[in-house]
């Protein structure tokens, strides 16, 4: 049997050097004669970030992680693991990373980082394409009885019945029916998707071979962002391997369904991820969204019927329908059954893809698998859910379960799963304020409530933040927020408010300070720095001095460093680099 | 490159029969100009039959179409939510200053654009840039000067 060396290559694995160690594993094999004894498998990224994760698996030795990989330590595994027998202990990954991968379910995320991606056999090895024999011999009433019983809900943010958007797909009148994957996953902080099509495409593609079987539909599209070009290279090249084994392009013997695939490149705007806008936009049009009903069920892509899931709902599909609605929805709460990968970011100390049963509380999410804050010496202040769609939820809603309603009860929403923690030093106002910039940008413009209501909640947070802010701000954010959220025509505007109202309702003291006193209490906001040092605290380790990019900063050896304003561009990198709080 | 009109026309009959092939159309010139030339809009126009307003409509709606040539490098500074809690607007802003030109904009010189760009899905390792295709993590206003001052100096030399 050979040595298997699976060597993530991801956008994360490549973004960290994982092309070189390839290369340099392939020389070394080369050099010592090993190439015929190994096969190097280039899997997606497994969803922790870790540099580059090499793993060898030996008859002998069975399986060993590596992390933190350079190409400088390739020769070194080679000679010890692949030639003496001895895994490299130093090399090895630790404790984090055991605990990062125990305290997960990997349901959507299982091939991840396990298989080729480029290698359909690889997937069919693993029972791939073993769902589509048993659709068809269940037929189209009976897979979406199957989907409805396992409680499936759309991972892509609102959480609708995945069931219920097939019935009403197939049930509309209208020839032919179309089935879009949602890949145009535009929340900043959110990757999962990304990470699916990267590591998993197949799985995607047989979710929605059974999708267009179940609703009638013949013909599918993947409208995918052109940031992801890995992803699109590899769900082209996963399309043409499904054709070629006859799963696409081809009718299915003895059952009349043939369906296929194209891939349909985003051009970059966010709203092209509301279903309506994202037809628009596969039409040739400009991404604006229209008023529902008629939904796209009803009248989709060129004004037939049309069934939109998200990239990680379609992922779930060949497990419900191979192993039973029984067993998945064995899994999750009452409401929300199966698992929910979360993106988690920030200052938390393992960042990645985190696949959890719903029902798991966010403490469970950040201190369980995310290991806790990253500066252990730093405190959590908050953890925002959702993206520009969410909200900031305190440290007392940590207990909070994730499922659909209770997270949409604190105020956020479950979104398509981005998780970034925050310490003392991020500002909830500044928060507030990033998100609802991005949403002014990325707003299309045809509703009034969302191109002016939000602009002028935009300027009203640069007053408050810049320190010209006075109490009536805040009523005025509040009382616009509600307007935005009950008149925007689609579910960019509804939702856009989120993250300024939770900031309002959650951390009021902080929109005080800002208000009143004129500071930002977590020396975010520049405006209302005076960039000076405290001697108090100051150290005089010079650390300011090294960072500061204006030469504003002097400081010698054993002396307390001294910021020239009249240098000083405000940058906060003194701020940054200082670990005692001695810059105010 | 230069923008040859019958090379333009040439996409252009690939995509005439084709429902929704404005978008894909528009994305294949800019990948072999770099930029969707203004001349082009009118040989679209006229071939296609749809208005110049309409395809200037998609152009300036979708943040990956440019009606200008870029520089030679472009470099793309995330602006995601955990780059920007890890100090990416920072870095934005010095890069800003440093290079003398706002988003989307290019130096005099031709030889740097600056973009923002709203996620790149690395936020292991935050705050992120890109230049050209090259990733560089765990960003400090110190790195990204010297990265600048780097390929600058290559341009002198």
């Amino acid at each position: 049997m050979k040595i298997k060396i699976l060597i993530c290559m991801g956008t994360s694995g490549l973004s960290a050097g994982a092309e070189k160690v390839e290369r340099v594993l392939r020389d070394e094999l080369e050099r010592h004669g090993l190439t015929d004894r190994c096969e190097i498998v280039k899997t997606g990224d497994r969803g922790l970030f870790r540099d580059v994760l090499v793993d060898v698996i030996s008859p002998a030795r069975g399986r060993v992680t590596y992390e933190y990989i350079k190409p400088e330590n390739v020769p070194l595994i080679v000679e010890s693991h692949l030639l003496g027998g001895e895994p490299v202990e130093k090399l090895r990954a630790g404790e984090d990373y055991e605990r990062f991968f125990s305290g997960q379910t990997r349901i959507v995320l299982a091939n991840c980082g396990e298989i080729d991606p480029e290698n359909i056999d690889d997937y069919m090895e693993r029972g791939g394409y073993g769902a589509l024999k048993r659709a068809f011999d269940m037929g189209p009433d009976r897979v979406i009885e199957e989907v409805r019983k396992s409680g499936l809900r759309g991972r892509g943010g609102a959480g609708f019945p995945t069931a219920s958007k097939w019935e009403f797909c197939r049930n509309a009148g209208g020839e032919p029916k179309y089935v879009v994957c949602n890949a145009d996953e535009g929340d900043p902080g959110a990757f999962m998707d990304r990470s699916i099509l990267e590591g998993d495409p197949h799985s995607v593609i047989e979710g929605m071979i059974v999708a267009g079987y179940a609703a009638g539909a013949d013909e599918g599209y993947v409208y995918c962002r052109a940031e992801y070009p890995l992803a699109i290279k590899r769900l082209k090249g996963a399309i043409s391997q499904a054709r070629a084994k006859g799963f696409l392009g081809r009718p299915v013997p003895g059952s009349g369904f043939s369906f296929d695939v194209s891939v349909k490149e985003g051009a970059g705007a966010f709203v092209c991820g509301e279903e309506t806008a994202l037809i628009a936009s596969i039409e040739g049009h400009r991404g604006m969204p229209r008023a529902r009903p008629p939904f796209p069920a009803q009248e989709g892509l060129w004004g037939k019927p049309t069934l939109i899931n998200n990239v990680e709902t379609l992922a779930n599909i060949s497990h419900i329908i191979t192993k039973g609605a029984e067993w998945f929805s064995s899994t999750g709460t009452e409401g929300s059954r199966g698992t929910k990968v979360f993106a988690l970011a920030g200052k938390v100390k393992n960042t990645g893809l985190v696949e959890v049963p719903m029902g798991t509380t966010i403490r469970g999410l950040i201190y369980g698998p995310g290991g806790g804050m990253a500066d252990p010496d730093a405190s959590f202040k908050g953890v925002q859910i959702g993206g520009p769609s969410g909200g900031c939820l305190p440290e007392s809603l940590l207990d909070t379960p994730i499922d659909y309603e209770s997270i949409t009860r604190t105020g956020a929403i479950m979104g398509s799963g981005g998780m970034i923690v925050m310490d003392e030093r991020t500002c909830m106002a500044d928060m507030a304020k990033f998100f609802l910039d991005f949403t002014v940008t990325e707003s299309c413009g045809k509703c009034v409530p969302c191109r002016v209501g939000l602009k002028r909640m935009l300027e009203v947070l640069e007053r408050i933040t810049e320190g010209r802010g006075r109490e009536e701000h805040i009523t005025f954010l509040r009382d616009m927020g509600a307007v935005v959220k009950s008149t925007a025509l689609c579910g960019l505007g509804n939702t856009a408010p989120n993250p300024v109202l939770t900031t309002i309702k959650y951390f009021p003291e902080e929109y005080q300070a800002h208000v009143k006193d004129r500071v930002c209490p977590s020396l975010v906001c520049p405006e209302l720095l005076e960039f000076e040092v405290i001697e108090e605290n100051c150290v005089k380790c010079g650390k300011c001095f090294a960072a500061c990019p204006a030469g504003a900063i002097t400081w010698k050896k054993g002396e307390y460093a001294v910021i020239d304003k009249e240098k000083c561009v405000k940058c906060r990198a003194c701020i940054n680099a200082c670990g005692f709080r001695a810059i105010k | 490159m230069e923008p040859v009109v019958s090379d333009i026309k040439k996409m252009i009959r690939k995509y005439r029969d084709r429902k929704g092939a404005l978008i894909p159309l528009l994305q294949d010139i800019q990948s072999v100009y770099g930029y969707v030339p203004r001349g082009s809009v009118e040989l679209i126009s006229r071939e296609l039959s749809v208005y110049p307003v309409e395809i200037y409509g998609i152009l300036t709606f979708y943040s990956q179409f440019y009606l200008a040539p870029r520089g030679r490098h472009v470099i793309r500074v995330c602006q995601g939510t955990a780059c920007h809690v890890m100090g990416g607007k920072e870095i934005l802003d010095y890069l800003s200053d440093k290079l003398g030109i706002g988003e989307g904009e290019t130096t005099e010189d031709g030889v740097f654009s600056l973009e923002r760009v709203a996620c790149l899905g690395c936020c292991g390792m935050a705050p992120v840039v890109v230049i050209g295709s090259d990733f560089y993590g765990n960003c400090t206003i110190r790195k990204v000067e010297e990265l600048v001052d780097k390929l600058r100096s290559g341009k002198a030399g």
